[in-house]
């Protein structure tokens, strides 16, 4: 029997034919970055291939790289196999990965959402016969509100604490959620500071997309230009020295785990806005009947419950071990 | 239901005291008096009872959320509580279109616990479909139980005191007791002041601290009296206009769990209240909480367990005397009243908790390690001229228990937490030693255990738990035998329901030994060498 066209083995997802991997997860000679979260672009490689508006972006996070672009939906060719790239909705410059060999199509989502964010090119979806889908929300217990819901809570939540003179401090991923809350805070409320990591990467990505006005946060900040104001941080701030100068502050966390009530206070937040750049249930079965594959193959998140799931409607799903992360709680991601 | 699920999302979003007083009390103002009876019942665990058993609940929310039970139990299994499941999976479909107040739904769960499952079903799933996201959670918790939102009844109390500017003590006490929140009303219950009304009602419990000092920081051993500390139920026993009353410390009043105590109701006069310890007797001497256990969840109780496990009344206190309120008066002088009554009703029912003599803080330390010897967990510090307090209160009574025993155990199993900790594993199995009938060593499962380590350590084990895991079972997890943790318990003894014929009390994690390997775990043979 042949090998399938692609293969997961110890150091990411490979296309034999075509000797090039997909978000590997160990240095590799050539390799295909769906989107910039440091799970899927990783270290070392010696050549990337990805979709333009993510190269700044590894770039930003990676440093000196050897990349090539492709636009969404352009084919080319390696060693007779036949990729392109499709907006995978997740963050800024997100693909999906289409591969097809002798007629055979193959879609890897990488992390997606059916939702328009206003930021990122909305995903489409792509007709194939094997699958790679993420799952990190799929639960039934899954299922989030139109944005715009969540976004006047979130400026509620900013003018409310603002009305009891206290600084608003919202937590979000550095890439993607950040500008994602960002591009939809109303400016009328008050001034939006940043911390740097957020501000840093902001910076790189205002030429992809037009964003309200942000302020850095130095050791010159004077904790009474914060007062009433918005900061938005990463995680990893949280509990860190670096958030004194807030005080007095509410904090919120903007992410799919804040449906539940637990991880929110496990995190010991103020509030959960549930925000995600993932699929819910909802959304992954849809885009599963969209891509009308025969073959499911799922990655990370919940992957034994939802690949069960998919077998007892009749699908041939599987799961397979790789380090993605999907969306966490924790600072890993940051670190990057 | 609006304004109430909008309160408990309120005090589910903060950890500050004063903002869940403030909102509390900003509610106990704004609602209906009605409303505000159902409130203090709930907050009080006065919950009217389930009306549904919670397996025709999954059935019922499965159903309606169109997916297998074999899905929902996995998700319940991950949002760690059954109410918050229910209100995720199930999508909101239909707008609402009456509002129906708290009071209205209570009765209806009321109504709803006599009607056949096609009744109960119908009117679930209506309700589910019609409200929004967190006003069917609180809907549902309402049918499933506990909040667990951090509001005691103390804290409930406080808000109440403020709300209303009646004295906090006071609403504790007419809060108290066995009153039902369909027939009173708010009038009735807070803000009317009737004496003939406390018939039943005990005193709020005195409650001690752990003593951390020591007890030569208290000063001069002659302003103190000293106890044991028994390990049963803290209890209060009331006689007033010729019937008795037995209130445990959980303020559930079980007289009806302990007909023994209607054989000593003509000896005792009116206008008396004791405090005390409830325990169990073997063979005429204390027996271990273990043996208690097997009464206390009866409510009714067969001859034969009488006669098997009698309880009895270790007193320790006396409350009201002649219908006179005691506890102004100082600890010394009560004490001598009790001892008097005690000795003139003379029977075995109702006993005393003896006082221990000692001249020196020294003499006392002796006596403390030896408390095991006389079935107590340690000592009790009482200031001799000390009133009797509200609550937990801080000088003049301290609690100075034994160090915990403790034993190396090994992590075989493990589940995810409730609650905060539901994406954590957190609640370990942990096993010893034993030799098995073919003289192999095998692990046996000794205990459960859920508190102790730090949310690093908890995240850590998490981590290892991940990445080690042998087997599952539904939530459960076999993992690799690889950890050891010191396991400390407060009593133990021989159990027949156990695998591993020991039960502990109270175990908890005191340490991870990170130093052990799991061949240096202790064995069972170890454990029951500690059984007295």
């Amino acid at each position: 029997m042949e090998s399938p066209l692609l293969i997961f083995n110890d150091k990411g997802i490979y296309c034999p034919p075509a000797d090039i991997y997909i978000d590997a997860w160990r240095p590799v000679k050539k390799c295909i970055i769906s989107h910039g979260h440091s799970d899927h672009a990783r270290y070392g490689h010696e050549y990337y291939l990805t979709h333009p508006r993510n190269e700044p972006i590894i770039k930003h996070r990676l440093g000196k790289i050897n990349v090539e672009t492709v636009e969404w939906g352009e084919k080319f060719k390696i060693n007779g196999v036949t990729f392109s790239l499709h907006p995978a909705g997740h963050v800024i410059g997100s693909s999906q990965i289409r591969v097809e060999y002798k007629g055979e199509v193959w879609v890897f989502t990488g992390d997606y959402k059916l939702q328009n964010d206003g930021v990122c090119a909305p995903w489409e979806p792509i007709q194939c016969h094997s699958l790679i889908t993420e799952c990190t929300f799929g639960l039934p217990a899954f299922n989030w509100r139109p944005q715009h819901e969540v976004m006047t809570d979130i400026n509620q939540w900013w003018k409310e604490n603002q009305k009891e003179g206290k600084t608003s401090v919202i937590f979000g991923y550095t890439l993607g959620k950040a500008q994602r809350i960002l591009k939809h805070l109303d400016p009328s409320i008050g001034k939006i500071h940043t911390h740097g990591a957020i501000e840093n990467m902001t910076t790189v990505l205002r030429d992809l997309c037009e964003f309200p006005e942000t302020n850095l946060i130095t050791r010159e900040t004077k904790k009474e230009e914060l007062l009433g104001n918005i900061v938005i941080a990463p995680p990893s701030a949280h509990g860190s020295p670096w958030i004194r100068k807030m005080v007095p502050y509410e904090t919120a966390a903007a992410s799919g785990w804040m449906a539940f009530r637990g991880a929110r206070r496990r995190r010991a937040m103020d509030r959960g806005f549930v925000l995600s750049d993932h699929c819910n249930w909802h959304e992954l079965l849809t885009a599963i009947n969209e891509f009308g594959a025969e073959k499911i193959i799922c990655t990370h998140g919940y992957t034994d419950i939802f690949s069960k799931y998919l077998r007892s409607i009749g699908l041939d799903a599987r799961t397979e071990k790789t380090q993605y992360e999907g969306e966490t709680l924790e600072t890993e991601k940051e670190a990057v | 239901m609006k304004r109430f699920a909008a309160l408990i999302k309120r005090l589910d979003t903060t950890n500050k005291t004063n903002v869940k007083v403030n909102a509390l009390a900003e509610y106990f103002k704004e609602v209906s008096d009605q409303d505000k009876v159902w409130t203090i019942a709930l907050l009080s665990h006065r919950r009217p009872s389930r009306p549904i058993n919670t397996t025709l609940l999954r059935e019922y929310a499965a159903e309606l959320a169109r997916i297998e039970l074999w899905l929902f139990e996995d998700s319940y299994h991950i949002v760690g509580d059954l109410a918050e499941t229910i209100a995720l999976v199930i999508p909101q479909t239909e707008k609402k279109e009456d509002e129906k107040s708290l009071t209205q739904y209570l009765e209806d769960m009321i109504w709803l616990k006599k009607q056949d499952e096609k009744v109960k079903k119908s009117y679930l799933q209506n309700e589910w479909k019609h409200l929004p996201y967190y006003e069917r959670f609180v809907f549902t918790k309402l049918l499933t139980g506990g909040f667990r939102i951090g509001v005691s009844q103390k804290l409930m109390t406080r808000a109440l005191a403020k709300a209303t500017e009646i004295d906090e003590d006071i609403l504790a006490y007419k809060l108290m007791g066995n009153w039902k929140p369909q027939t009173i009303s708010f009038k009735e219950l807070v803000l009317d002041e009737k004496a003939s009304d406390y018939l039943s009602k005990p005193y709020p419990f005195y409650l001690a601290y752990a003593l951390e000092e020591e007890p030569s920081d208290l000063g001069s051993p002659e302003e103190w009296y000293a106890e044991h500390k028994w390990d049963g139920i803290r209890a209060q026993l009331i006689k007033r206009n010729d019937e008795i009353f037995l209130w445990t410390r959980g303020e559930e009043l079980v007289t009806d769990r302990y007909p023994e105590f209607q054989k000593i109701k003509d000896l005792i006069p009116n206008g008396t209240v004791f405090d005390g310890e409830l325990l169990p007797m073997i063979n005429d001497s204390i027996g271990s909480f273990y043996d208690l256990q097997k009464r206390i969840g009866r409510r009714t109780v067969s001859k034969s367990l009488l006669e098997k496990i009698p309880v009895i009344l270790r007193t320790y206190d006396l409350l009201e005397f002649e219908e006179k309120d005691l506890r102004e008066t100082a600890f010394a002088e009560r004490r001598k009243k009790l001892s008097n009554i005690v000795n003139e009703i003379a029977h075995p029912t109702l006993g005393i908790s003896e006082i221990i003599t000692f001249k020196k803080w020294d003499d006392l330390k002796e006596i403390r390690e030896e408390a095991r010897e006389v079935k107590s967990e340690g000592l009790m510090l009482k200031r001799r001229d000390a009133s009797y307090k509200i609550g937990r209160k801080k000088g003049d009574w301290w609690k100075w228990k034994l160090d915990p025993m403790s034993i190396d155990a090994v992590l075989t199993y493990a589940m995810r937490g409730h609650g905060r900790r539901s994406n954590l594993f957190t609640d370990y199995t942990f096993a010893l030693w034993s030799e098995n009938e073919h003289g192999e060593r095998e692990l046996v499962t000794f205990a459960k255990a859920y508190s102790g380590l730090t949310d690093k350590e908890f995240k850590a084990v998490d981590k290892f738990i991940k990445a080690n895991t042998v087997e599952r079972f539904g939530p459960v997890r076999s993992v690799v035998p690889e950890l050891v943790f010191e396991i400390g318990f407060e009593a133990i003894a021989k159990s027949t329901r156990h695998k591993s014929g020991v039960a502990t009390r109270f175990p908890r994690i005191i340490r991870w030994r990170k130093d052990k390997k799991i061949e240096e775990a202790n064995s069972l043979e170890d454990l029951k060498e500690l059984i007295q």
